[in-house]
């Protein structure tokens, strides 16, 4: 059974080997390293656009999800750690314990 | 459905232009014998007029970009070219003939994140495949570039032009493909050259050759399916649209032309006069191409095979009519199936008459 991770001292940002594009409110994602293909809820969308490798994803969690989409911060903590679980195991976002530095924070 | 169909069923609701084919040089290293277009530089976009596009591309939802020419490597400044487009996040896939790539080219398009390379492979015999590019050890210097790009860990894929010339390489070529470790996509499309010069198409594979292409299991999934006679059409079928051309895709020339795809050159605007979302929402030769239903089709709508044949509007408009058939496209059907088109019928003829058309590897 896989450990659940927890949310509330990670950064999460944005792989470079990722295209992406938003197409009526979904954001389209496909990882340049195995093709895989995905495509975001708005929910989803909003935590990856947010994922900029500097703000604390508890941030992102209680500013972006829990105003935006009414949602409880438990049920919003759930969801973006099941949605960062799954795009980091394909090398989509990027998670670490300290902030992390991309191409556009450099 | 798969969640790609998806994604181009909502970009044709949405009007999106999904996939982007840009050519940025017609100059080539190689001269091959069948191919379309002329290699001299007419005035290609510069490094800035091209990343001026690109964002625009980016801003109109372009997501799929294939980068291609001529040979793409003869320019110089490719590497910012393709920085640029994956700043902005773009699926990138690249073509090239593969000569020109080292070692470090092949880490720099992995570190850059491109998603596919896809080199053109004629033979698995040097003799063959170097008389076709007119390049002597172009073969050797292609299948290193292979190994270097999968050496990377790049997603390579050999594109293969089925013509007389290499009629009977297709099974070595596979072979070569599988030693390789990349995909094999066969392509029997012999195009008429861009100054209108037809004698290309005198290199076109035989009407046999289709026959048994069409029914290699290396190369069709399903043959049994795909051989049978067609089902008939529904209203979904005569209400439905050819191909993405001008719907979700289209194509942009090095020097900024518009057309609804590579192989229709239906001249639909200039990047170097407009703005790409102003073309793609207003050029009327888009919005002709956009109108076109299988029931508007002057004969294929009387055709017993309109709701599988893989009418190419390209190159119905190369024979004259966008409207019409496309007499290649009649062969591979009659090839398929047995049955004569509504063209064929109407011509009183089933013999090979036009340029071949291209059809998709295995699945």
């Amino acid at each position: 059974m896989r450990s659940r991770m927890n949310i509330s001292h990670k950064y999460v940002a944005r792989s470079p080997a990722i295209a992406a594009r938003l197409l009526g409110g979904e954001m389209m994602i496909m990882s340049a390293t195995d093709s895989t293909f995905f495509t975001l809820n708005e929910v989803a969308t909003a935590i990856w656009q947010a994922a900029d490798g500097q703000t604390p994803l508890m941030e992102i969690v209680n500013s972006r999800l829990c105003a935006e989409f009414e949602v409880t911060p438990e049920q919003a903590s759930l969801d973006a750690e099941q949605f960062v679980d799954e795009l980091s195991r394909h090398g989509i976002l990027l998670v670490s314990d300290e902030p992390i530095a991309t191409p556009e924070t450099q | 459905m798969s969640l790609l169909a998806e994604m181009n069923q909502k970009a044709l609701r949405f009007g999106v232009p999904i996939s982007v084919h840009l050519d940025i040089t017609y100059r080539c290293n190689e001269r091959c014998v069948h191919c379309y277009l002329d290699h001299d530089d007419h005035g290609e976009m510069t490094t800035a007029e091209i990343e001026d596009i690109l964002s625009q591309l980016s801003e109109a939802g372009v997501f799929f970009l294939t980068l291609s020419g001529g040979e793409i490597l003869l320019r110089r400044d490719l590497f910012q070219i393709i920085e640029s487009a994956r700043r902005l996040l773009f699926n990138v896939k690249i073509k090239s003939n593969g000569v020109m790539i080292r070692e470090a080219d092949a880490r720099r398009i992995r570190e850059l994140g491109v998603e596919q390379v896809q080199i053109s492979v004629y033979s698995h015999r040097p003799e063959v495949h170097d008389a076709i590019t007119k390049l002597p050890g172009s073969l050797k210097r292609t299948l290193t570039a292979i190994r270097l790009l999968k050496a990377q860990g790049l997603k390579v894929s050999m594109a293969n032009v089925l013509m007389s010339a290499n009629r009977f390489d297709n099974a070595g070529v596979i072979a070569l493909a599988k030693e390789l470790g990349v995909s094999y996509t066969l392509d029997p499309t012999i195009t008429p050259k861009m100054d209108g010069d037809r004698s290309v198409l005198n290199l076109r594979a035989s009407a046999e050759a289709l026959h048994d292409i069409l029914r290699n299991r290396d190369l069709v999934s399903n043959v049994e399916e795909s051989c049978a006679p067609p089902p008939a059409p529904d209203e979904d079928v005569m209400e439905g649209y050819p191909c993405s051309a001008g719907h979700t895709a289209c194509y942009i020339s090095p020097y900024g032309d518009v057309f609804p795809c590579v192989q229709f050159p239906l001249p639909s605007g200039n990047l170097r006069k407009q703005k790409f979302l102003d073309i793609w929402r207003t050029s009327p030769q888009l919005q002709e191409v956009r109108s076109i239903r299988a029931k508007d089709l002057s004969v294929c709508s009387s055709c017993a095979h309109v709701g599988t044949c893989t009418r190419c509007p390209g190159l119905a408009y190369m024979e004259g009519n966008m409207r019409g058939p496309s007499t290649a496209d009649c062969e591979k059907s009659f090839q398929r199936t047995g049955i004569p088109s509504a063209n064929m019928l109407r011509n009183n003829s089933t013999a090979w008459s036009g340029p071949l058309i291209q059809i998709g590897p295995a699945a």
